[in-house]
């Protein structure tokens, strides 16, 4: 069970809170002029990594905003929760 | 290699079980082969199987990080099933449902596939209206599949709560009589003993850290062991796809997630079905130890770590409580999680890449298990003839920007 520090609402349990996948992903300014490959790639590629993973979450039965959180993969363990618009924070093996 | 039978049975009871040979060779890693198969799962051993079987190329390696079968090919469930709902989907599965139900002659090894049938149960008027049209289609396809009124499903599943109590009432559903459950580190074990009768090196604790790719194409892979060169690899590692791909280059439209399962403490035969639930989440069987073998959705988020969180466990439990009340005060024995390659239309990749080469077996996300036999042939075909098998054309990697997806969110399901 993870507990995830909701910037609006503080520490709750992660069943409150609905994960949206990789954040940080730009939609094409000009969707008309890109190429087939570019839209899938806008569309469905992932990065997917094997340790940090910065990603969107919502807190759906709470504060119902989203946010970022940069999380490891593999331990599981959170490193940041930032606001959504914000650059990702640089983290290191041990954390921000 | 001794072909496994009732007279070697005999002779070796004889002799007091001493004298089994080996099932496969502890083979040293050569520094060239023709094909290198990376992954040493169900897929992968099949894969090489088949590329010495029936292509005749026999100078393969199979590398795998840790044991053989000690991934996702011996963390499912062991559900064998092709009731799937579009015709891409549904050929590839009947094909390998049909090699599940030959399993034990082509492999000479007992892989203890029980064709118990499988039952989608429907909770409510739209989920009934939609198997209708599924169950439908599948018939179409020549493939079994009944629909069950709720009557017909309390004498199969004596069981399932069908009192007027319930939270949610089961209103009907459809059966594949043909669809079972097997052992699955047999599967993976038959496979290895049969690639490595034909000259199959496996190679276990043998990691892979980077490719050789001169002017777009394979040369060589770099492993824990040391260096091979070859022209062909073959990928068939799961949930670490998007981990190797990315040393070859290649990004993959693919998600890494775990898919958890449990089972309780062993009683007596009760259960003589899969049963599964879509809305609810969760299905069970019964093992032949007695087991109740109980699974559900995939965790929420990407994961590589191999344990599943505790609010998926308690939402499978829910619902597997809810509609076996019997069940509830059973204990659980254990619980694991296996790390599974999810792809946005839930359907698998088998193809070529931009890459020359480097061919993928990847996306079968929690469904992986019943491939496996399909999955190795086609590969393997894949492989030897450089273009794709005709059951896998519609699920090539190029698929995602012609926007030819194919769909199966629904049918890939709860069941693995
Ligand atoms: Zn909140």
């Amino acid at each position: 069970m993870l507990k995830i520090n909701c910037p609006f609402c503080g520490p709750r349990t992660e069943d409150e809170f609905t994960c949206g996948g990789q954040s940080h992903i730009a939609r094409p300014v000009t969707p008309a002029e890109v190429s087939d490959q570019q839209w899938a790639d806008y569309l469905y590629q992932r990065i997917n990594p094997k340790g940090v993973h910065y990603e969107r979450w919502r807190h759906t039965f709470g504060c119902r905003q989203w946010f970022n959180v940069a999380r490891d993969t593999v331990s599981h363990e959170i490193y940041a929760v930032y606001q959504m618009g914000e650059p990702k924070p640089s983290i290191t093996e041990k954390g921000v | 290699m001794e072909k496994y039978s009732a007279f070697s049975l005999l002779k070796n009871t004889l002799t007091g079980h001493k004298h089994w040979p080996k099932s496969w060779r502890n083979a040293e890693l050569k520094s060239a082969y023709d094909v290198v198969i990376i992954g040493g799962g169900g897929h992968g051993l099949a894969t090489a199987y088949n590329l010495a079987k029936n292509h005749g190329i026999t100078n393969v390696a199979v590398l795998e990080k840790g044991w053989i079968g000690g991934g996702n090919t011996g963390r499912n469930t062991a559900v064998s099933r092709s009731n799937y709902f579009y015709p891409e989907s549904t050929r590839f599965y009947e094909h390998s449902l049909k090699l599940y139900e030959q399993m034990n002659d082509e492999l000479n090894y007992n892989v203890m596939f029980s064709q118990v049938g499988i039952i989608n149960l429907a909770l409510d008027r739209h989920e009934m209206d939609i198997f209708r049209r599924w169950s439908t289609s599948i018939q179409l396809q020549g493939v079994d599949s009944e629909l069950l009124t709720p009557e017909q499903i309390a004498e199969e599943v004596s069981i399932l709560n069908m009192g007027a109590k319930t939270r949610y009432k089961i209103h009907g559903g459809f059966i594949q009589r043909r669809g079972g459950v097997s052992r699955h580190d047999a599967v993976a074990w038959a496979y290895a003993r049969a690639a490595d009768n034909l000259g199959v090196d496996i190679i276990q604790n043998c990691e892979v850290t980077g490719f050789d790719i001169v002017d777009g194409g394979i040369r060589g892979v770099k492993t824990s062991l040391g260096k091979i060169r070859t022209d062909k690899v073959g990928m068939t590692v799961a949930g670490h796809s998007s981990v190797v791909a990315a040393m070859a280059g290649i990004d993959l439209p693919i998600i890494s997630m775990c898919l958890q399962a449990m089972v309780s403490e062993p009683v007596k035969p009760c259960l003589n079905r899969i049963v599964m639930s879509p809305k609810v989440g969760c299905y069970l069987s019964q093992s032949d130890r007695g087991e109740m073998v109980i699974g559900g959705g995939a965790d929420s988020y990407t994961s590589y770590g191999q344990r599943g969180n505790l609010p998926t466990t308690e939402s499978v439990l829910g619902a597997v409580t809810e509609l076996f009340p019997t069940l509830s005060r059973m204990k659980l024995m254990r619980q694991w999680g296996g790390i599974v390659d999810i792809a946005p239309d839930a359907s698998p990749i088998v193809s070529k890449t931009p890459v020359t080469g480097f061919y993928i077996s990847t996306g079968w996300g929690t469904g992986g298990y019943k491939a496996i036999p399909a999955g190795g042939d086609t590969l393997a075909y894949t492989i030897a003839n450089d273009k794709p098998h005709p059951l896998v054309e519609p699920f090539s990697l190029d698929r995602f920007a012609k926007g030819r997806l194919v769909d199966e969110g629904a049918a890939a399901g709860v069941a693995h």
